[in-house]
């Protein structure tokens, strides 16, 4: 039987606040335990919230990004539930009125389409601490710093038919709250979590299979094997005859396979209710527009203008698209030089081999946009050849000099255009070269064209790179053809 | 010295009669010998006391005094207070020692008050009797059989007894005015959101409102001024100025209409209660007001809703008294479970966990729209009910409470001590201000006058008081324990 896979994601997004959700406490992370946790973190008697606007105008950022719908009014809801590392007792997110409506979001698939992934909703809630297991001698440690911090919860519909789609999808997620810079997006620190909800269905068959909430998938490689993995038991298991029961699943990456955690009569009731502490937030259009008119381009219409407006390839617009601070710094090069071709060809060439040889991001390239796009300007307008072109990007990789006009002057890199000084130095060659001149001349003339390749090296070296290619040549074949 | 008012010792301290330190030593000695009897403070800080005393003293000798600069009060135990044990009168916090002041402590300080120690009260506020603490009963000052009232029995009883001039109580369902008129002192439950609720412990959030507790209308309007206003902590504390709540005392109250809820004067109303209250307008009526019938249609909804919506917010807003960070934890837990199951039974009372059950079932799958929102579509015709009252008179008035102060161990079922708050439940569920006023004695136990408002008409509500007190003495009554030990 051919069985199609259905995939629905719960993405959390860490929200770039300086301060938490509900709290003035910082949000940064990796301290030391307990130490970004005030009064309203540790849930002390007498505290109450107060909503960080920061907080809502991130979330109404992303709605606006995947062109939700963004209500009036949103409220906040307590969910109730007992955990050590949840400090109220209660965790206080959406449920009934969420900050952000029905929306969608584009993925780009392999071959190269894209296909529309409907939103059902995001809503804002709190982040709990984490629970320590290790070094306590059979104890479990509350770290709390992280309670209060600021989620974004992206629910997804069942839109999905693939692990690649839902890795596309959540690249997407990525990609957009990166370029509105409302995350870090670093997964690794747990900025961006997933919860994946997987069934399958006999293909032609409308209805949806029984589904597995599938929890801890925390990343884009993870969020590919989890699937698979949960697609296959759950194959296995209805054509071995059972039935694929509603749980939650935790994801072990250790052992790449997913386990039950609970099935759905062990659930919990939250008893989902109003918080009675905060306001319904309620937003007006002013605002939201306000917002709006100050979105930064995203990741969609990038693409779309790099194909379309500066004639990338579909390739090449997708690459330099995928993060808001690659495309950042190729449409800086692209400025300075004014060739978007050229500049797509240094910044996917020269600097990314450069780049991906040291393990750097884009961000922390020893070559900035502005000197890169010198250089291209350099080599365009014939100050320099490509071989010397290469050199000044290493030379501005190391550190030596501050741009490339300093770095063509500080080595003599400068093309020679002089047509006497070319000639002088050709006729040194042929003067030293007494033996290939004669292979030269005995050649069948259809062989001739190969051999002068000697000679250019020659003369090139004896410029120390700097003639220009196509007049030593020129002037080359000149002189040669003149002796035969 | 401790038959004075605040505005009373005022005076007195600024003619140098008696510094702040003086005061606050007598009023201690009174607390030492008296608090044995009554139980109505949990925590006296006498050192705090007399030093925050002594700075008052130097702030006064310098010409800085603030409006309470000098003056001793009380705080209820639901109160944070920083360095000191807030206990809100449960075993679970009776080790708790709160690393920060309540937004309202924090502000009777600045103005100079003298806090003397923290008041007893019904664990987690949960109470119509003071019969529900961890550190025992209270008793009445006006006859030591007789519950204070509660949940703010023990700032009720410790003003009535003289042992300090004022206290602060909080109000959820009649918290400060039951125990006011139980008590023979003035009490003030301000509009919800009037004054912040940081670093008060919650019981029902929608609910609670922090307020004063007097000797008399003027006294109340003097705290009010210090305790009302924004609070960048608290979301439902309403950005709205704050009046001089002393500035329209002395309004004649001519053209003044009142309405008398005719659900208020009902079965079950003790006919000493209703002679005084019918009494006291009366007085109204001199004073030139006029006198109405009206109807508040919803009345006999108010307390099935209350203990769907008060229990429900309390079910969660004790979930975080848990074992983990703070308050009690059981002994050798053996795991997780078995540490919140032992910690919590071990450390709420009967009356606490009947409500954190009953607010549990009524938020769950399935109960939740026929409990918790049913309760909220009543409390909003609740609310209308009043507004309704409002458009035709500007004050309502009626008994604080169905009986005087009843005795100790007298209201053993819980149903029958929910009923016990009829008159003063739904003005928490609408979110008006109301008062209690005291205006008779059934034989040696006070009755209290119920005044109501619309929503931020404390000024008028304390005016209303006010003239009432200048034409009547019943305010000036003391029961006989606080002059045998004078």
């Amino acid at each position: 039987m051919q069985w199609e896979t259905v995939i629905g994601l719960e993405v959390h997004v860490q929200l770039a606040t300086r301060s938490k959700i509900f709290s003035g406490a910082s949000t940064s992370f990796g301290a030391e335990p307990n130490t970004q946790a005030c009064a309203v973190d540790l849930g002390l008697p007498g505290v109450l919230p107060v909503l960080n606007e920061q907080a809502v105008a991130m979330a109404v950022k992303f709605g606006l990004a995947i062109h939700a719908e963004i209500p009036e009014v949103s409220v906040f809801d307590r969910k109730n539930y007992f955990y050590p590392d949840l400090p109220k007792g209660y965790q206080t997110s959406q449920m009934y009125q969420p900050i952000v409506g029905v929306g969608e979001v584009e993925i780009a698939l392999e071959d190269g389409t894209t296909k529309r992934v409907r939103v059902h909703h995001a809503h804002l809630e709190e982040d709990a601490g984490k629970s320590l297991h290790e070094d306590f001698h059979g104890m479990t440690g509350i770290d709390l710093n992280r309670a209060g911090t600021p989620l974004l919860e992206i629910v997804s519909e069942p839109d999905m038919r693939s692990a690649k789609e839902a890795a596309a999808y959540l690249k997407a997620i990525h990609s957009i709250v990166t370029y509105l810079g409302i995350s870090d997006g670093n997964m690794a620190e747990g900025s961006m979590r997933c919860d994946v909800n997987v069934s399958v269905r006999p293909k032609g068959q409308e209805t949806f299979g029984t589904r597995a909430e599938i929890k801890n998938v925390n990343s884009f490689r993870f969020v590919e094997r989890a699937i698979a993995f949960e697609v296959e038991r759950q194959v296995e298991l209805i054509e071995d005859g059972g039935t694929v029961v509603q749980e939650t699943r935790l994801y072990d990456p250790e052992r790449d396979e997913t386990r039950s955690m609970r099935t759905k009569e062990e659930a919990n009731d939250y008893r989902y209710f109003p918080c009675p502490d905060l306001l319904p937030v309620v937003l007006d259009q002013a605002y939201i527009d306000h917002l709006r008119d100050n979105l930064p381009e995203l990741p969609a219409e990038k693409r779309a203008r790099f194909e379309n407006e500066l004639g990338l390839s579909a390739y090449d617009a997708s690459v330099l698209s995928a993060t808001r601070e690659m495309a950042d710094f190729f449409d800086e090069v692209k400025d300075v030089c004014g060739d978007a071709k050229q500049a797509a060809n240094w910044v996917q060439g020269e600097l990314a081999g450069a780049l991906n040889r040291e393990g750097l991001t884009i961000t922390a390239s020893p070559v900035s946009a502005r000197q890169l796009g010198e250089l291209i300007t350099r080599v365009m307008d014939d100050t320099i050849n490509g071989k010397a072109a290469k050199q000044v990007f290493q030379a501005l990789w190391n550190g030596q000099g501050t741009s490339a006009d300093d770095v063509i002057e500080a080595q003599g890199l400068k093309q020679v255009t002089d047509t006497g000084a070319i000639e002088a130095m050709i006729d040194q060659v042929i003067a030293d070269s007494p033996a290939q001149v004669a292979q030269y001349r005995d050649a069948e003339p259809d062989k001739r064209g190969k051999m002068i390749g000697y000679f250019v090296g020659q003369v090139m070296k004896a410029s120390r790179g700097t003639a220009n290619p196509q007049q030593v040549n020129q002037l080359l074949k000149q002189k040669l053809d003149a002796l035969c | 010295m401790h038959d004075k008012t605040l505005a009373e010792l005022t005076r007195s301290l600024d003619a140098g009669e008696f510094s702040s330190r003086e005061l606050t030593q007598h009023l201690l000695g009174r607390i030492d010998r008296l608090n044995g009897k009554l139980n109505s403070f949990i925590t006296v800080t006498h050192d705090q006391a007399l030093s925050a005393a002594d700075a008052a003293d130097k702030a006064r000798a310098a010409g800085q005094a603030g409006p309470l600069t000098g003056l001793p009060l009380a705080l209820k135990d639901i109160f944070c207070t920083r360095d000191v044990k807030t206990t809100a009168g449960s075993r679970m916090l009776d080790t708790f020692i709160a690393p920060y002041d309540a937004t309202v402590v924090e502000k009777l300080a600045e103005a100079g008050s003298v806090s003397l120690g923290k008041t007893n009260m019904d664990e987690f506020a949960m109470g119509s009797s003071n019969e529900n603490s961890h550190y025992g009963p209270v008793k009445n000052p006006w006859d030591l059989a007789a519950v204070p009232g509660g949940s703010s029995g023990g700032s009720a009883a410790a003003v009535a007894a003289g042992l300090v001039p004022a206290a602060i109580g909080t109000d959820t369902g009649g918290s400060i005015r039951q125990p006011a008129a139980f008590c023979g002192i003035t009490g003030l439950k301000p509009t919800y959101g009037r004054v912040s609720r940081y670093g008060m412990i919650a019981y029902a959030s929608s609910l609670d409102q922090a307020g004063p507790m007097a000797r008399s209308a003027e006294d109340c309007a003097l705290l009010l001024n210090v305790m009302a206003g924004h609070d960048l902590r608290d979301s439902t504390c309403v950005q709205r100025g704050v009046p001089d709540y002393t500035e329209e005392l002395g309004t004649a109250l001519s053209g003044l209409k009142i309405g008398l809820p005719s659900e208020y004067f009902g079965d079950g109303l003790d006919p000493e209660v209703e002679a005084a209250v019918r009494e006291a307008i009366k007085v109204y009526e001199s004073l030139g007001a006029s006198v109405r019938e009206v109807s508040l249609p919803h009345t006999h909804y108010a307390i099935p809703a209350y203990y769907v919506i008060a229990p429900a917010e309390a079910s969660s807003n004790l979930s975080r008294y848990d074992g983990v960070r703070f308050g009690h934890r059981c002994d050798n837990p053996v795991d997780l479970i078995d540490m919140y199951k032992r910690s919590r039974a071990e450390g709420f009372g009967d009356e606490v966990k009947r409500r954190i059950l009953i607010g549990t079932h009524t938020l769950s799958e399935g109960f939740f729209d026929a409990y918790y929102k049913k309760a909220q579509q009543v409390r909003r015709l609740i609310r209308q009910d009043f507004l309704d009252a409002f458009e035709e008179v500007d004050v309502l008035m009626g008994p604080a409470s169905p009986t005087p102060a009843f005795d100790l161990g007298a209201n053993k079922d819980p149903v029958s001590m929910y009923l016990q708050d009829i008159y003063t439940i739904a003005i928490n569920l609408a979110g008006i201000p109301g008062m209690s006023v005291p205006a008779g004695l059934a034989g040696s136990r006070p009755i209290g006058l119920q005044i109501l408002g619309s929503h931020f008409t404390e000024a008028r509500l304390l005016n209303v008081a006010h003239q009432f007190q200048q034409a009547t003495d019943w305010h000036r009554q003391r029961p006989a324990l606080a002059e045998e030990n004078a």
